[in-house]
């Protein structure tokens, strides 16, 4: 419990500081002010300003807007595509169908994620758009196996049995009574690959393939930034600290939904 | 048990077959000309069709993918358009350092995850667990590239016990490179190493609270015993799964750790040759990388049915 | 057993630190793709073998003059279209061959053949013939008088290769220079031992490594660990202050002949609108971009030609700092709420730093920019060759390039009658007085015309260990000429 509720303080934080920023930030995160640059956390900037003298906090916050879109919607296609093929296959338990969506599954995972991201990026150029793709490319799979094996062993439950026996298909008893039982399963797996979006942006944007500038990205901020480490540390710890509390916030709050909403883990964790 | 292993290995052909062709034709779509990457702003159009000729870029791809795909079951990966040297020696020359940091990443984390998870799997609930869940969150939160900056910080320059990067090579003596790849080692596998601690622990957790370690515990065996006996053996099963795809993600994930400490590896060649253009080696190598972790999954496959027939029907 | 092992390891280590003394570890951003300059534009293979291993008829000083080279002396016929280059006697390539006629006419040859993959053939294009009097005697003819011959057989492109050994020039070159090729660890280094044979001044190194590091970052903490003696073009100009403060190290600044300019695209719309250009010019604040992406290294420009130059003709004034201004020329020409245009930005960090100051200053009179970050082969495909860019910054390294603005295809496509006369004429001309002149007429037309935004001259930073003498502070060409670097005793 007390892991949820950090957990979800921290995602919160982070989430209203995103929100807060479309309709105010502390400066104009697109003002250069090249006299004023690399000065230390003060009153009047809270976080320091950068190496064009941009407020550093304005920019976290927006960054937060990138890092949380870009997450969200991947895993939105995540779940978009993998939860549907999951409950085909798993309806379909044994068939060609079922091996076909399962090897692509396999398929998808024998690829390497970043390496892929780096060849999405050198066909249609590096921006916010096709960083989501290259990270919602990696969440089908992910939804698709969790929904199809939890699927299955819902398939046996009388209840289910029971739909079978009056008649109704395949695919609206996936509908009707095998997805609502998934919730609280697709509930903790999208926050854990929320998480891992989060990182996966911020490593896309270190190596310059997310979101372009003007616009903040916390990875690109660090990787900007970590020549003056020496020189103005505070440059890139708040970028760095960004993901990490981010990160952490969201894994906590995973952990604790799991624990909560799923009675087996609850009884080990007891 | 046969007819199982031959129905899946031709479903991996098939899979590898796929794989080539998007691996391909995905590649064959990026925009740019390995040939004018090489001449620069100054080339005159008929060098740039002489160099285009050379290369053998004139011919329609679907030329190129068959010579290709010939050329790879034959062994032969190919002529690097920007080295203009074999694929496979490029490769070769890279996986010397690759293949080894990722081992010592690898045993790393299972040195550091092993001893953690149990550790806080035996004291569930006491301080230490908590205290050491809490690291391994922060080992999972923390971003690895930034990790590896602030140790080249300490450790290169402050500290000056090690060099900043680069690689000396293996003939410069097993210590001297071991040396070199200590540091991009620890940074790879914190992150992992957190990861394998948190699922020891629970796995452990599982496995304590089925009904026969409860049974051999009743049966006198004090807690440490019947971990050791029974549960640490089943707890085993999902690390190992684990572990493998941890070294696959290792060996090709290395990227932007090779980038922060300059290391000749694997992930930055594809990195160089994709902006270089030099499609045939990033063909080749992501090919390569495919293959191994398909393969690798296929005789995983195999061993747990070999292990647990029962499997056969839930893969 | 520990003992032992530990033992020779420490023993090992002293043997090859006193050999260390007089060997070299040069950081360089870039890794050569192979090892042929004749055959690719990556400034990377100059900067390794130029000078060190290979060597042409004419070379480049340290300070950009034209010396002989492997050509001791020359004769220009009267009307300018023979050139006859005496050879020196006695040299031998580094596989013990000698170098004679016949390898000059062969390397020239090559370079300007039908199916040459000579990055810079247009510097042979006015050869029509290339002949061995005897064996130290070479005849050059030219189709036309040609002012910069001598300067252009300087280049890294027009080095003497060996037939002997041009086969496995790209893994293994053979040259004539100070330094043999010893070892490439492909990713990580290139090492050259002193080559013992050489015909000129030996060199005062036993032997250098050339080490590729292309992060920043990295290359920041491998020069602060002291793991190489020197970075050549360090990449990162805000951590110049802290090495300068730092007694192990020197800072070295110096020119390179890199115009670094934000091309407009003068065919496309509203960029055809000359108003728009000098709009553009006066919008930007070069002090800024300076200070801000170069943290103050670089000289401001207001024309495509190098300060260094002698025959330079300070232009700045023509696109003052003034935003005002910009704004009334940009509502003069139709675009009083301004426009929206895109800003394409190759990898060096001089544009992408200098992209993000200028898109700020630009939307300060109203004009919107679309940034967005190419590698170079997609920078290449789309500004270069396919023209889809508005704007886009480059640093023009070759040099002496001026006449690119005499090519209406080049991609700024800049097409003005009077100024390929002027650069057709140039061409032939051999009066230095008469080029002097005709070079500033050059700067002036294209300053005036706005062809392009002029930012700065790039500045070569290197840094280099406090006991190491003799690295070249500029960068006429691109070369790291090692042959008179010592270390200090």
């Amino acid at each position: 419990m007390r892991n949820l509720v950090l957990g979800i303080a921290l995602t919160a934080l982070f989430v209203l500081g995103a929100l807060v920023s479309f309709v105010w930030t502390p400066y104009d995160h697109t003002v250069l002010e090249i006299t004023n640059k690399l000065k230390p956390p003060n009153g009047d900037h809270w976080f320091g300003t950068d190496q064009y003298g941009r407020d550093i906090l304005s920019m976290i916050m927006v960054g937060a807007r990138t890092s949380i879109a870009v997450a969200i919607v991947a895993v939105g296609i995540g779940i978009g595509l993998g939860v549907p093929l999951g409950l085909t296959a798993a309806a379909w338990n044994g068939s060609v169908l079922d091996e076909i969506i399962m090897r692509s599954n396999d398929l998808i995972f024998a690829f390497p994620s970043l390496l892929i991201a780096i060849m999405i990026t050198a066909v249609y150029g590096p921006s916010a758009f096709n960083a989501i793709i290259a990270i919602g490319i990696f969440n089908i799979p992910v939804f698709a196996r969790v929904t199809r094996g939890a699927a299955l062993s819902l398939w046996t439950r009388d209840y289910v049995l029971a739909a079978r026996v009056s008649g109704k298909g395949a695919a609206r008893i996936s509908f009707e009574h095998i997805l609502p039982n998934l919730m609280n399963l697709l509930i903790v797996q999208g926050t854990i690959q929320f998480s891992l979006g989060i990182l996966a942006e911020a490593a896309l944007s270190y190596v310059g393939l997310g979101a372009q500038p003007p616009t903040p990205s916390w990875g690109r901020m660090l990787a900007e930034s970590q020549t003056l480490f020496m020189l103005a540390p505070h440059i890139t710890l708040f970028p760095g600290f960004a993901i990490l509390l981010t990160v952490l916030g969201l894994n906590l709050a995973g952990d604790g939904l799991r624990d909560l909403l799923d009675p087996k883990l609850r009884r080990v964790a007891r | 048990m046969l007819r199982y292993a031959l129905k899946r290995l031709g479903s991996l052909l098939i899979s590898l077959i796929v794989a080539s062709l998007v691996i391909f034709f995905t590649l064959e779509v990026v925009p740019g000309d390995p040939a004018s990457f090489m001449l620069g702003i100054n080339a005159q159009p008929e060098t740039l069709e002489a160099l285009r000729e050379e290369l053998g870029l004139n011919a329609t791809k679907a030329e190129r993918y068959l010579s290709w795909v010939t050329g790879l079951v034959t062994g032969d990966l190919g002529i690097s358009y920007t080295y203009r040297s074999p694929v496979s020696e490029i490769v070769a020359e890279r996986l010397v350092i690759s293949l080894p940091l990722a081992l010592y990443a690898l045993i790393l984390t299972v040195v550091i995850a092993f001893p953690v998870g149990i550790l806080a799997a035996t004291k569930r609930g006491s301080l230490t667990d908590v205290a050491v869940m809490g690291g391994t969150q922060l080992g999972v939160a923390i971003p690895n590239f930034w990790f590896a900056m602030i140790m080249v910080l300490i450790f290169a320059i402050n500290l000056r016990w090690f060099s900043a990067g680069g690689f000396p090579g293996w003939d410069a003596g097993f210590l001297v490179a071991i040396k070199a790849l200590t540091v991009p080692a620890i940074a790879l596998a914190l992150p992992q190493a957190s990861i394998l601690a948190r699922v020891m622990r629970s796995s452990l957790l599982d496995t304590l609270s089925e009904d026969y370690i409860r049974t051999s515990r009743a049966k006198g065996l004090t807690k440490r015993q019947a971990l050791r006996r029974h549960a640490l053996r089943n707890a085993l099963i999902p690390v190992l799964t684990i572990i493998g795809l941890q070294l696959s993600f290792l060996l090709a994930g290395a990227i932007i750790i090779e980038n922060v400490f300059f290391l000749p590896g694997l992930g930055r060649l594809v990195f160089q040759a994709i902006s270089q253009r030099d499609l045939i080696v990033v063909e080749s190598v992501v090919m390569l990388l495919v293959f191994a972790v398909i393969v690798v999954n296929f005789l995983v496959d195999l061993a747990y049915v070999w292990v647990d027939p029962r499997l056969k029907d839930r893969t | 057993m520990n003992h032992l092992l530990l033992g020779t390891v420490t023993a090992a280590a002293l043997m090859t630190g006193a050999a260390i003394a007089k060997d070299v570890t040069v950081g360089l951003q870039l890794e050569p793709p192979h090892l042929d300059p004749t055959s690719a534009a990556a400034g990377a293979i100059d900067q390794v073998l130029y000078s060190n291993v290979f060597e042409g008829l004419t070379r480049f000083g340290s300070d950009g003059s034209v010396n002989p080279g492997l050509a001791e002396s020359w004769d220009i016929s009267e009307d300018g279209l023979t050139y006859t280059f005496n050879l020196r006697a006695g040299v031998k390539f580094h596989d013990g061959t000698d170098l004679d006629a016949s390898d000059v006419v062969f390397s020239l040859d090559r370079a300007r053949a039908e199916d040459s993959v000579n990055a810079q053939k247009a510097l042979f294009a006015n050869i029509v013939s290339v002949a061995a009097q005897d064996d130290t005697t070479v005849k050059v003819t030219l189709s036309k008088p040609q002012g910069n011959f001598l300067f252009n057989m300087a280049w890294g492109d027009a080095v003497i290769v060996a037939p002997e050994s041009i086969e496995t020039i790209k893994s293994n070159p053979v040259g004539t220079g100070a330094f043999t090729f010893a070892d490439w660890k492909q990713g990580d280094s290139i090492t050259l031992t002193r080559n013992d044979g050489y015909w000129g001044t030996p060199a005062k190194l036993d032997g250098a490594t050339f080490k590729f590091i292309s992060d920043p970052t990295a290359a920041f903490a491998a020069m602060m660990a002291e793991d190489i003696d020197a970075f050549y073009g360090y990449p990162a100009p805000e951590n110049l202050a802290q090495f300068e403060a730092d007694p192990r190290f020197t800072v070295l600044a110096g020119n390179t002949e890199g115009e670094t300019i934000m091309a407009m695209n003068n065919k496309l719309p509203p960029f055809d609108n000359k108003l728009v250009r000098q709009a553009v010019s006066h919008a930007i604040d070069r002090s800024a971009i300076i200070d801000g992406a170069m943290f103050g290294y670089g000289t401001p420009i207001g024309s495509h030609f190098a300060p260094h130059n002698p025959a330079y003709v300070d232009l700045t004034g023509n696109s003052e700092y003034d935003p005002e201004k910009a704004k009334a020329l940009l509502a003069e020409a139709g675009f009083a709420d301004g426009f929206t245009t895109t800003l394409k930005l190759p990898p060096p960090s001089y544009a992408r730093r200098g992209g993000e100051i200028i898109a700020a200053q630009l939307r300060e009179v109203g004009i919107e920019t679309e940034i967005s970050n190419l590698e170079w082969a997609q920078w290449l495909e789309q500004a270069f060759k396919g023209y889809d860019y508005g704007l886009t910054i480059v640093s023009h390294t070759e040099p002496m390039d001026i006449g690119i603005y005499a090519r209406p295809e080049y991609y700024f496509q800049y097409d003005n009658a009077d100024f390929q006369k002027l650069i057709a004429e140039l061409d032939v001309e051999n009066d230095p007085a008469k080029r002097t002149e005709m070079m500033q007429g050059a700067q002036k037309i294209i300053s005036e015309d706005y062809v392009n935004a002029y930012l700065f001259q790039l500045a070569l930073t290197s840094v280099v260990s406090s006991d190491l003498n003799g690295i070249w502070p500029n960068a006429p060409t691109q070369a790291v000429d090692l042959t008179a670097v010592s270390w200090a005793e």
